[in-house]
């Protein structure tokens, strides 16, 4: 793609064009040759305006920040320990001191909840990106090279045919050790939980990339490319790579809510973060015994998670739409 | 790399009947598919889509190449600029190997051959603006500056008649003929002397491909461009090629230049091409016998022994079946591979048989 700092003010390239407007139809060459006309500006900035346009993506885009903020710095404002434990308000329901109330061993549910976003959030951005990186780069390799081709889609297959579940716990139980030792309890714990869910959700994105780029190998524009001279690593960054965004963005976007959820079958098995350390899925699974007496506990997490998926899945589905440039402008 | 070349050029041209240079120089070209089947993928047969073909294009003229669809002549010129691994052959553009030149200094003789495309709008990167189609060519070879890459983009633009202030729109916006004009610009790019236009016009609607055709006379004129233009539009060849090269199932049938090879056609196939071509005249229309050819093409993984045409010729004779004619020069620069024209049939076939 191009260089980001090679961006025009946009206020340059209205004046371009407004210039070009006044001069009318019937100018002279001569004019036209000193005539300054707007140099080619940024893709990234049609990306944008595209963007603005789709209502559902800045909404999910507003709501995703709102989310971020709120966990990030919310903390810092709204300053009760979510691991403080006060048996004189267990169970209890919202008031002032507890705006979402609290849970059974008297926790502050609001304070739990902005905590827990911080783990769940970064769990399932990382873990996206990871399986996401992972996806696209054996997809494309694999569609694009013939010789690869076999090996790297058995190894999909395998990959596959394994039982998830049981493959996590497994590495958990290996690993878990070993690395909180070395990076420190909770920093080994995410960067175990990660990569696991990671390594383990790459599949349908590589085949699908994969699908892509065998048919778009194809394609004219590549044969083209091939004529001019472009190299094999630039052909896929310059021609393959922008070409197979769509599937990817829906590929990273369901990623995301994938991997929230999976972080938190993992909490509930007691093979995640240890018990006190709050996540949404932890403190959705620990709410669900509770579930009759106070509603709350249930309803915040699940709410939590419900809007980020959602919201950034709307985001995705703009950014899908901003990249092509033949659905802009509808 | 300009002057490259230019004392073989010379030294070949000496005992030719053209003073002029030679630009491209096809030999024996052949361009097989492998046919695998069953699991191991074995090796079964080929599809022969270019089988022995030569000939050369003079520096500054247009060779139209025509031929029914398959017959290889889109696959010919695309393995003219290796976009395919050639099986046999040798090609020499600009006095330089291209057939079986290594990745380093391919790459460095893109810049004297490009190629204009038939689908316009499958050539071009949908998610690419006009300006960074037109730029890769540069980016990839040349170290110009941004600005003086803007200056050549704005130059090419103009070259080929799209309006400067396109430079920032993608191909979808554009019409047929305008994406074609992208696609020759991007040809442009580079300066090259030899291009291959493979059937540049076939997508396009008839008032635009007269300015399509227009615009590349123009610029080899302006520019002394060498063309490959490969089309199955016979009256459209008629009009921009200097001579005419006929293939037939992956082979030369014919090649001579352009008045000789309309007027006098030898190659039975030719006669029976060139008479499909409707006349607008509808007297002489109604009086125009066409020559209709039965049965289907052969198909290239199993051509018939003998000459190609034999299984539809209607000058058959029984030679044609067995022994392959040799593409030869019968009248001064008209070449015909057809035992018609073979000066003395039994014995020169003795020869070639064996």
């Amino acid at each position: 793609m191009t260089d980001p700092n090679e961006r025009q003010d946009p206020r340059a390239v209205g004046e371009g064009l407004l210039a070009e407007a006044t001069l009318g139809p019937d100018h002279d060459p001569a004019a036209e040759m000193v005539q300054h006309i707007a140099p080619p500006r940024n893709q990234w900035w049609d990306v944008w305006d595209q963007f603005k346009t789709h209502k559902g993506a800045m909404f999910g885009a507003a709501i995703f920040v709102i989310i971020f903020v709120a966990v990030i710095f919310g903390p810092y404002v709204w300053r009760v320990s979510p691991s403080y434990i006060d048996f004189t308000a267990m169970n209890g329901g919202p008031s002032l001191a507890h705006p979402l109330g609290t849970d059974p061993l008297g926790r502050d549910s609001l304070a739990r909840l902005m905590t827990g976003g911080r783990i769940s959030i970064a769990v399932g951005v990382t873990a996206m990106l990871i399986s996401v990186f992972l996806g696209t780069l054996v997809g494309v390799l694999a569609g694009y090279s013939k010789m690869l081709d076999g090996p790297l889609m058995r190894l999909t297959d395998l990959f596959l045919a394994l039982p998830v579940l049981p493959l996590l716990l497994v590495m958990v139980m290996l690993f878990r050790e070993a690395l909180a030792h070395l990076m420190g309890l909770n920093m080994g714990i995410f960067t175990l939980i990660v990569t696991a869910i990671g390594i383990t959700s790459w599949m349908h994105a590589a085949r699908i990339v994969r699908g892509e780029v065998l048919a778009l190998k194809e394609r004219e524009f590549v044969l083209a490319a091939r004529s001019i001279g472009t190299p094999p690593w630039r052909m896929i960054t310059r021609h393959i790579l922008p070409n197979v965004l769509s599937p990817v963005m829906v590929a990273a976007t369901l990623g995301i809510a994938q991997a929230i959820i999976t972080e938190s079958v993992l909490s509930f098995l007691g093979l995640g973060f240890p018990p006190d350390f709050p996540t949404w899925g932890r403190l959705l699974y620990d709410g669900i015994q509770y579930m009759q007496q106070s509603p709350g506990l249930v309803i915040w997490p699940g709410l939590a998670i419900s809007l980020t998926v959602l919201s950034v899945n709307y985001i995705g589905d703009g950014l899908r739409d901003a990249l092509d440039p033949r659905v802009r402008g509808r | 790399m300009l002057d490259a070349g230019e004392g073989a050029g010379g030294a070949l041209a000496g005992h030719d009947t053209d003073p002029r240079r030679k630009l491209v120089e096809v030999r024996g070209l052949k361009m097989y598919f492998p046919i695998t089947s069953g699991l191991l993928r074995r090796h079964v047969g080929d599809v022969k889509a270019v089988d022995n073909v030569s000939f050369d294009i003079y520096e500054g003229e247009t060779l139209g190449l025509v031929g029914e669809s398959g017959c290889g002549k889109s696959t010919t010129g695309r393995a003219l600029l290796r976009l395919y691994e050639v099986t046999d052959g040798v090609v020499k553009i600009d006095g330089q190997e291209v057939a079986r030149a290594d990745a380093r200094t391919l790459r460095r003789m893109r810049t004297t051959m490009q190629m204009v495309f038939q689908d316009p709008q499958a050539s071009l990167n949908p998610r690419m603006t006009v300006a960074s189609i037109i730029s890769e060519p540069l980016d990839e070879h040349t170290r110009l500056s941004k600005k003086e890459k803007l200056a050549r983009i704005y130059e090419l633009m103009d070259a080929v008649g799209l309006n400067r202030t396109f430079a920032n729109r993608y191909p979808h916006e554009f019409s047929g003929g305008q994406r074609q004009r992208i696609g020759i610009a991007r040809a442009l790019a580079l300066n090259p002397k030899f291009i291959v236009c493979d059937e540049p016009i076939a997508a396009l609607d008839v008032s635009i491909q007269a300015q399509v055709v227009n615009l590349l006379e123009e610029l080899q004129e302006k520019l002394g461009l060498t063309y490959l233009f490969i089309s199955h539009d016979l009256s459209m060849v008629r009009h921009i090629a200097d001579r005419v090269a006929v293939m037939y199932l992956g082979q030369m049938a014919e090649l001579a230049p352009r008045e000789a090879l309309y007027s006098t056609p030898l190659h039975p196939y030719t006669e029976a091409l060139l008479s499909a071509v409707p006349d607008p005249d509808p007297a002489v229309e109604t009086r125009r016998e066409r020559i209709i050819l039965s049965g289907d093409v052969p198909s290239p993984a199993n051509p018939p022994k003998g000459c190609n045409f034999c299984t539809r010729c209607p000058k058959v004779l029984p030679i044609c079946k067995d022994v392959e004619p040799v593409f030869r020069e019968v009248q001064p620069r008209h070449y015909v591979a057809c035992h018609l024209y073979d000066p003395d049939m039994t014995q020169d076939a003795g020869a070639t048989g064996a």
